[in-house]
Parts: structure tokens; sequence; C-alpha cells
């Protein structure tokens, strides 16, 4: 679909404004545009019928229209979400480092964790629901449950891969284990870890809406859950696009905060 | 003089009692302020030899003495220098060659009361080596051959007795590496700190030392013990001398009959 975009718009634009533009800027905007626009006038041009496909225009309408449920329950999963990639992060950090620690504990606890991430997260809400009732509690599960796997995986592979020579090193100098995560293995982990929350936001987006459509009555899942059950459609796209507001947002909070706090892994390619 | 280092009659065999024997019968010493090199035919267990002196592996049979101390775990009176340099990327040059002093037990409670000597002692080292002023420099803004001379300081940044190079500068083009035997020869000279280089490099060794060992084959034993000669200071002309290209044929033809015995 994007590059469909690309091709209509772009030549259009080139043509209008030949002055110096920073393209590389700019492409983002233009680009989320140009999917608009193609979206806007696909909708028009078939005739599609708003209750399966609406157009922006009329979305952006529902946007204004229902701007307070909308503003109150982006905040909810707003919250379930952050809420659930926090223990996520703690807990992947912890459990990352546990299972980096020694050869032993990565080879027990690994195919564990693989059996564990590969069962549907949609098979787990019901069960935290007998445990915690509906709501908030079984969203920030859910989403912590998806989102943790990354980090883990992530963090324990950074410790995995010290080079020997430098153990070696420190070790020959009456280095304790934990001198050598400490000095090496934790900050080598560093930008693996940061890498992973990236992707680890939004996993947790997709945990905490799961749970709020199946099993609550708060959050843009269960907003987009009843708008559905009443054919409200472009509420649903409504509830949808403030959801990849929020996504890109916080991914873009994850890649800043990786940039600043790994500047060294990015700057050359580890010139060794 | 007693012996810094005197290793008698040693077997180490790793991966179990099946396991490939490394080094049998290994016997040597290298005296307090010796420059000492060893040569052998690859996979001859010179690396075992570093990791058996440092303490990272214990033998199954004989004794490793170091500093008249039977070694039974990592001793830290050691630097060590490999061929690829290990600098962490994500601290400055001075502080990747302070690390150590964050690790050795006698250094690590003083480090931060007294960092100013300790880092007027780091760019002391790096003036030696030819690095003044790149202390501030992240490693990888170095080229390899200045990776390696930060390396050296890493290594002897903590006044090691005994200080073991693994093949240093086998990654080095031939002019960064006849620059860094001087680099090495001087540390050596100024410092007076015993030096145990295991090279393949023929010419490295009867640059740099004051004893050659030959090594056999796996499983590795001492072969011959050479004394090399040259007055020092020696200078990088001697190579060019009959009498080195002597030294370094009969250790050629020495290491050869060993590859082909095994």
């Amino acid at each position: 679909m994007t590059t469909t975009t690309e091709n209509s718009t772009a030549p259009a634009i080139v043509a209008k404004q030949p002055a110096r533009i920073n393209w590389v800027k700019a492409a983002p905007w233009l680009f989320t545009l140009g999917l608009f626009l193609f979206w806007e006038l696909l909708v028009r041009g078939l005739g599609t019928p708003v209750t399966i496909l609406p157009a922006p225009s009329r979305i952006f309408q529902a946007v204004v229209q229902y701007w307070s449920p909308l503003l109150k329950n982006s905040a909810q999963t707003l919250f379930t979400t952050t809420l659930g990639f926090g223990l996520a992060v703690v807990g992947g950090l912890a459990i990352g480092l546990f299972i980096g620690w020694s050869k032993t504990i990565y080879a027990g606890l690994y195919p564990i964790m693989i059996g564990f991430n590969a069962i549907p997260k949609v098979a787990v809400v019901p069960i935290l629901v007998i445990w915690f009732g509906i709501g908030t509690i079984p969203a920030v599960i859910t989403a912590f449950l998806i989102s943790f796997f990354p980090i883990v995986v992530n963090v324990a592979t950074g410790l995995a891969t010290i080079e020997p020579e430098t153990e070696d090193v420190l070790r020959a100098l009456g280095a304790k284990k934990l001198d050598i995560m400490l000095k090496v293995g934790i900050p080598r982990s560093m930008p693996y870890f940061f890498g992973s929350l990236k992707i680890a936001i939004t996993l947790a987006f997709v945990g905490s809406v799961l749970s709020e459509t199946v099993a609550s009555n708060y959050g843009l899942g269960n907003m987009m859950a009843s708008a559905q059950s009443q054919f409200n459609v472009p509420l649903v796209f409504a509830g949808l696009l403030a959801l990849a507001v929020e996504g890109i947002a916080m991914y873009s909070l994850m890649a800043w905060i990786e940039r600043r706090m790994t500047g060294w892994a990015h700057r050359s390619t580890m010139a060794n | 003089m007693a012996h810094l280092v005197s290793i008698d009659d040693v077997d180490m065999r790793y991966g179990g009692a099946e396991g490939t024997l490394a080094v049998s019968g290994l016997t040597m010493r290298v005296d307090k302020g010796d420059f000492a090199a060893v040569v052998g035919p690859s996979g001859c267990g010179k690396s075992t030899l570093m990791k058996l002196v440092t303490g990272l592996h214990i033998p199954q049979v004989g004794t490793v003495i170091v500093a008249g101390q039977h070694v039974t775990q990592p001793v830290s009176i050691v630097g060590m220098a490999f061929q690829n340099p290990t600098m962490l990327p994500w601290r400055t040059t001075l502080e990747n060659i302070l690390l150590p002093l964050e690790i050795v037990e006698r250094h690590r409670h003083r480090l931060r009361a007294n960092k100013k000597e300790y880092v007027e002692k780091a760019e002391h080292l790096l003036e030696l080596v030819g690095l003044k002023g790149f202390g501030e420099k992240f490693p990888w803004q170095l080229s390899g051959g200045m990776q390696q001379r930060a390396n050296l300081c890493r290594a002897l940044i903590h006044e090691p007795e005994l200080l073991m190079l693994d093949e240093p500068f086998g990654a080095l083009d031939a002019f960064t590496r006849e620059e860094l035997w001087c680099v090495i020869r001087d540390l050596h000279a100024a410092q007076g700190v015993t030096i145990v280089l295991v090279t393949h490099d023929l010419r490295e060794a009867a640059f740099l030392a004051d004893k050659i060992f030959v090594m056999s084959a796996r499983p590795g034993r001492i072969l011959k013990e050479h004394r090399v000669p040259f007055e020092r200071p020696r200078d990088l002309e001697i190579m060019y001398e009959t009498r080195f290209n002597d030294l370094v044929h009969q250790l050629h033809g020495e290491i050869a009959q060993a590859r082909a015995v095994a």
C-alpha cells in the first residue's frame, strides 16, 4: 500500500516545490499523508460502505465526535501497557542476567522460556481472569507476559557472547564472576537490551489491547469491541488510529533512549 | 637468583581423562627480569603454557611455581596481552587502561581516593608507548597498532612482576610490528619487568628475548633452550647481521624437525 502511495504523491510534490527540502526528514509525514490520501480516494472511488471501510475523513470525524471516551480509553491502555512493559523491563533484565550468568542455567531455562513464549497469550487471559477478575490487572500481566521474552533473550545473548580473551585477562587478575559481569557483561549487553525495548514496547500494546478486548470494561480494546458490536466502524478505526499513535510515540521514546544510553555501539561497527 | 617462574614436569589434559593431552613433561624456568620467548609449531600448547603460568588452568600433574608461590588459583602479579586487544568499546582508552586497577585486590580499594595518582601513571605509560594525548579517545577511534599499544599499557598498569604476551603483534603489518618490538624492548629495559612472549615469529623472538624455548608438537614440552648472545640495547639493524640470521635459521630447522616428528 505504501509503495503505491509513493508513486502517486511524490512526483506531484516535487513539481510543485522546486525549493530545497530535506526529503529524508519530510518523508515520514509525506508518506503518512499519502497513505491517508490514497485510502480516501480508494474508498470514495469504490463507494465502500462505511460499515466495511470508512474513509479517513469519516474516521477523523469520529475522533472529534468521541474525543472524550477516546482520550480516557487511550490513557487507560497507555497506563496498562506502560506498567506491563515496565514490569517486563525489570523482570526481563533480571531473568536475562540470571540466565546469562551460567551455561547450566541457560541450558535449563531456555527451552522452558521458548515453550512459554509459544503459548498464545489469548489462551492465558481467561486463566488470569479466574485469578484476578477482569480489568486492569489481566491487561498489565498480559502486556508483561508478551513483552518480556525479547528482553530476556537479548540480555542473555549479550552476556553469553563475552570474548574469552577479555574474560581471561580479568580472571588472571583475580576477578570474580561478579566483577566480570559488572565490568564487562552488563555494559556489553546494554545495546542488546535497549534494542529489545523497541520490540518489547510494541508487543506490550498487543498484549494489553488483547486482554482489554476479551476481559475488561476499560481501555481501547474494550472500546473497540463495544463499538464493533454497535456497528460503529468509524469509532473502531479511530481506536486503531489512537493505538498507532501511542505505539509510534513509545517506540520513538525507546529509540531515543537507546541512542542516548549506548551511543558507543552505534558510532562505528566496533572497529577491532 | 631465584626463578620467577618454574614449571616442573607438568601434564595438562583438557576434557577429562580421555581428553587431549596439551602439554606433557613440560619443564622450564624463567629468571626474574628475563625476557623469555616461547616458539614452536602451531598447536604445540603455547597458549596452554600461558594459562598455566597465570593460574587460569591448574595442571593435573607437576607443579607450577610463580614468585615462590604454588599456583592453585589466578595469580594477580601477572599482566596479560593477547593478539586481540579486547579493549572495551564503551570506555575511553584511559578508562580501559585503568580497568585492572578496579579488579586487583591491592589497588581496587585505593583507586577512588588516589584516582589522580593512577591517572598520572596511566598517562605516563601512554607516553612510553607513544600514545600521549590519546587517553580520551575511544579504542575504536584508534588504529590496530595503537590499540595494541594501549593493550600493553593495560597489561602493565598494575605493575605486574610478570608480563605474559600471547602473539601480541600477530595481526599487525610488518612496520607497525617492528615499531612495537622497539616499544616492548624499551618497556622491558625501563620497567625491569619479566616478560614471557609466546610467538610464531622467530625473528621477533630472536630480536627481543634473552632466552628462547623451542617447544615440540603436541603434547608440548621444551625441546631446546637457547640463550640469545646479542648484547643490549639492540637495534633493528641487528636483524641483518649474519649471527642473527644464523640463530633464526637454527630455530627454523628445529621447529621444522619438531613438525616432521609429529
